[in-house]
């Protein structure tokens, strides 16, 4: 589905990524674990082309979509939500999943409005409030059904439980849990395992840009060491 | 003044706000997406009212206005197409002036399709008689006019609200980004807010035609007012737009009907400074998000032993030059050195100072003007007019800069032109002190000073003086402070420069050394006509700064050599300067960005 091949990539001169690699199966929720300034979130904008890779290989669904604009690699059905979410504030909710919105794709599912609001109910009942006027979790659920209404075949979400009150937390990974359900691949980076398990078949774990580990989550339950190792556990 | 005619002026504001409203419209939506100030946007109003006189003499003129308004927002698609898509991503200054360059183009299209005559428009048919308000005539078509700002305000209002391109562009407005990330393709999106914004500037300009003729000035004019309005309405606010607009016509309207028309110009300064003191971001503007990283420039190399010798030997050269050259070539230098001091004088702003100036001549005319003045009317001998003359400029750098120092970014950019605009028209219209239009003749220097060596050793003396005085400014610790305020602004604050303070100081300091330009000018000429400030000496001065690259010490005077030498090689033999200006500025942007300095360097 998803496939990142001996990715470099950075910030101007600084560079983050070091020939990293991962791959997104089809149906599959995998989490990239790592600790903070890993380079969790580079690597997600970098596939979005919302920064240039210097090398390596991003294909999605067996095409290159390596520094494509970032709109047609929207286009091609890869859908992102961002860390910070970037709810665009003067835009009422049904205003900013229209802005989201694209024609049906075949072999995903297609989202409307009123589909995603049975899944979001919060959302149905305040359709006319600003972004800028919503709590943080109102706004992560925002930032799932937005990059939904694109209907995309697999979504990157960066840290979606980040800041969230443990209800809500259980809230939203029921709902990527019934993405998944819907046929949906998702990648999803998180700095904490307890939130990692409560969705992720498999995980990766980035350390200084670099992959040093991927395997299934049961795994990592009976290789304590590698906790130890890599993540602030 | 009696209550009807108080009602009459207060209608008279309201007709006039209209065509205003709809270019800062157009100006604010087209910066609220693209984050690029259009200069041009008053040459498209122009355009606009050319096209429509044009056209009403072939189809009539209600088919001529929105056709010409539309004629308008093509060529408005067309110019993003070609011109500002390849450079979204580039320095601020860079995009600022290819619209500049845009600007200058349109001038001189317009010269050469329409002449320099100005064109009378047609009167409305249907629309020609007048109404009776309250005991006095109200022309119909300005009734018209009133109902027009309202309802293009309400026709955005619809667009942007209830459209899916609407709520597109506002959300592109917010965060580009993100909209591309959701699938948002910017490209067409930007270009069709260029094409409607550029179509309500055309539209403002076609509606204009029964009420002025088409004139080649009306760009600057209108665009440093559509600047005075979105800097008082909050650019990027279309109802803010129609406030200020509204607030701008009625007090110009109200100053007429006084009976004091000369004070429409200082009456935009006093409700701008007074909006500025009390919101800085405009009445129902915000705060902007914070500019793009900033990308903190390298520090000037200290000019290397090789320039010094460079330039020693250049001086010693020049100071030589009399024994053997004759009159024209000692001319031709003269001319070079007082542009290289003007140059250095704006590259003392916008290179260590990181801030805008592009209405930079005002300093420079208002040098001359001053000196001129002052052997003229007051009868002071030559050498102290020379004296005293820079400090006029440098007083009106005081008062400008206070303004540009509190405002970032494009926002003082659009002042700094603005008020050179105002500059100048203060000039032409001033008869009785600066003579108008023709200017003042029999600016000559003392007698022993008279003859052209002479005067050329004066120049030369002068102005290497000044343009060492400013290198060395760059060098000590208040070029420090500058530099630091420019790189890091909170960061100097925290280490206790007074930024604001410093800035403020560059720009006197600046607009001195202009003034020591302008006045060495006019005793060479021995003339002085309102061109000494026109906008075309403070677009050479930019091209002198970036020929010889922004980020270099020496770069100003080179680039004021190279320019002065072309302008007097070619300009002779080229009908259309200013466009051959403006393809030029073009070509810098687009492909050399860094100066002809920088070809050298690469090479090395
Ligand atoms: N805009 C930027 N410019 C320069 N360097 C950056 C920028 N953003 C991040 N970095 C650097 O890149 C490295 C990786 O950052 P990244 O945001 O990818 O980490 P992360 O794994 O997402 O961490 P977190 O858990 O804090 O979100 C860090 O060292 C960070 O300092
Ligand atoms: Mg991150």
């Amino acid at each position: 589905m998803l496939e990142l091949r001996r990715l470099n990539a950075g910030y101007g001169r600084a560079q983050v990524l070091f020939d990293f690699e991962l791959a997104l199966g089809a149906g599959e929720v995998v989490a990239l674990l790592g600790r903070n300034g890993a380079g969790k979130s580079t690597a997600l904008k970098t596939v979005m082309g919302l920064l240039q890779a210097v090398s390596g290989e991003v294909r999605f669904e067996n095409k290159s979509i390596k520094n494509l604009p970032s709109y047609q690699i929207a286009r091609h059905g890869l859908g992102y939500v961002p860390e910070e979410r970037r709810i665009f504030a003067d835009l009422t909710i049904a205003e900013n999943l229209e802005v989201g919105r694209r024609p049906p794709r075949d072999g995903a599912p297609h989202w409307t409005p009123e589909k995603l609001f049975d899944l979001f109910p919060n959302l149905g009942r305040m359709q006319a409030r600003r972004g800028g006027h919503m709590s943080g979790g109102e706004q992560q659920m925002l930032a799932i059904a937005r990059t939904l209404m694109g209907n995309p075949s697999a979504i990157l979400l960066d840290e979606p439980f980040e800041g969230l009150a443990p209800l809500i937390v259980e809230s939203v990974a029921a709902t990527i849990r019934e993405l998944k359900r819907e046929g949906l691949s998702v990648l999803l980076c998180e700095q904490n395992l307890r939130y990692a398990r409560l969705v992720a078949d498999r995980v990766c774990i980035i350390e200084k840009g670099r992959l040093c580990h991927a395997g299934s989550m049961s795994e990592l339950d009976t290789n304590p060491s590698l906790l130890q190792r890599y993540l602030s556990v | 003044m009696s209550s009807s005619s108080v009602l009459i002026q207060f209608l008279n504001g309201l007709a006039g706000a209209s065509s205003l409203f709809m270019v800062a419209a157009g100006l604010s939506l087209i910066f609220g997406v693209t984050r690029v100030v259009n200069f041009a946007h008053g040459s498209l109003y122009m355009l606009g009212m050319y096209l429509a006189v044009w056209l009403a003499e072939r189809v009539g003129f209600w088919a001529a206005v929105p056709l010409a308004a539309v004629a308008v927002g093509v060529i408005g698609a067309l110019a993003e197409i070609s011109v500002l898509r390849r450079i979204y991503k580039a320095p601020e200054l860079l995009q600022l002036l290819a619209t500049f360059a845009l600007l200058l183009l349109i001038k001189d299209f317009a010269l050469w399709a329409w002449g320099p005559e100005d064109m009378l428009g047609p009167r409305a048919p249907g629309f020609t008689g007048a109404v009776e308000i309250a005991g006095g005539a109200f022309p119909q078509y300005d009734l018209l006019l009133i109902i027009l700002g309202p309802v293009v305000l309400g026709f955005l209002y619809l667009v942007l609200k209830k459209t899916r391109w609407g709520i597109l562009v506002r959300a592109a407005t917010e965060d580009r980004e993100m909209a591309g990330a959701l699938g948002v393709n910017q490209r067409w999106l930007f270009t069709g807010v260029f094409a409607l914004g550029a179509l309500l500037a055309g539209l403002g300009g076609a509606l204009q035609i029964p009420r002025e003729p088409a004139s080649l000035n009306i760009d600057l004019s209108v665009i440093s007012d559509a600047f005075v309005v979105v800097v008082i309405g909050g650019l990027g606010s279309i109802p803010g737009a129609f406030l200020a607009a509204l607030l701008i016509a009625e007090a110009k309207a109200f100053c007429i009907g006084l009976g004091y028309s000369q004070a429409t110009l200082v009456i935009e300064f006093v409700i701008m400074a007074a909006v500025l003191v009390v919101r800085p971001w405009g009445l129902l503007g915000r705060m902007p998000v914070l500019a793009r990283p900033g990308t903190a420039e390298p520090p000037f190399a200290r000019p290397s032993l090789r320039l010094r010798w460079t330039l020693a030997i250049v001086a010693a050269a020049l100071a030589l030059l009399p024994v053997v050259s004759g009159g024209y070539t000692l001319v031709l230098l003269t001319d070079m050195l007082i542009f290289a001091l003007f140059a250095a004088s704006l590259h003392f702003i916008m290179g260590p100072g990181g801030m805008y100036s592009f209405g930079h001549a005002a300093y420079f005319g208002l040098g001359a003007y001053a000196a001129g003045m002052l052997v003229l009317r007051e009868k002071f001998p030559m050498e102290l007019a020379l004296a005293l003359a820079p400090f006029a400029a440098g007083f009106a750098a005081l008062v400008f800069g206070w303004f540009c120092v509190r405002l970032s970014g494009v926002y003082s950019a659009m002042l700094t032109l603005a008020f050179a605009q105002i500059a100048w028209s203060a000039v032409f219209q001033w008869d009785a002190l600066t003579g108008g239009s023709n200017g003042m003749v029999g600016v000559w220097p003392a007698p022993w000073l008279s003859s052209k060596p002479a005067y050329y050793f004066l120049t030369l003396l002068v102005c290497a003086s000044g343009i060492i005085f400013l290198w060395r400014m760059i060098y000590s610790p208040f070029g420090h402070a500058l530099r630091a305020a420019r790189d890091s602004p909170l960061r100097a604050e925290a280490s206790g420069i007074d930024v604001r303070a410093t800035q403020w100081e560059a720009f006197a300091i600046a607009g001195l050394a202009a003034g020591v330009a302008g006045a060495l000018y006019a005793f060479s000429k021995g003339s002085i006509s309102p061109e000494a400030l026109g906008i075309q000496r403070s677009v050479d001065g930019l091209v002198m700064v970036m020929l010889g690259g922004i980020q270099t010490l020496s770069g100003p005077v080179w680039g004021a050599a190279l320019f002065t030498w072309l302008q007097d090689a070619a300009a002779r033999n080229v009908d259309y300067w200013r466009a051959a200006t403006g393809i030029v500025i073009l070509a810098l942007v687009l492909v050399l960005p860094r100066g002809v300095g920088s070809l050298l360097q690469a090479r090395q």
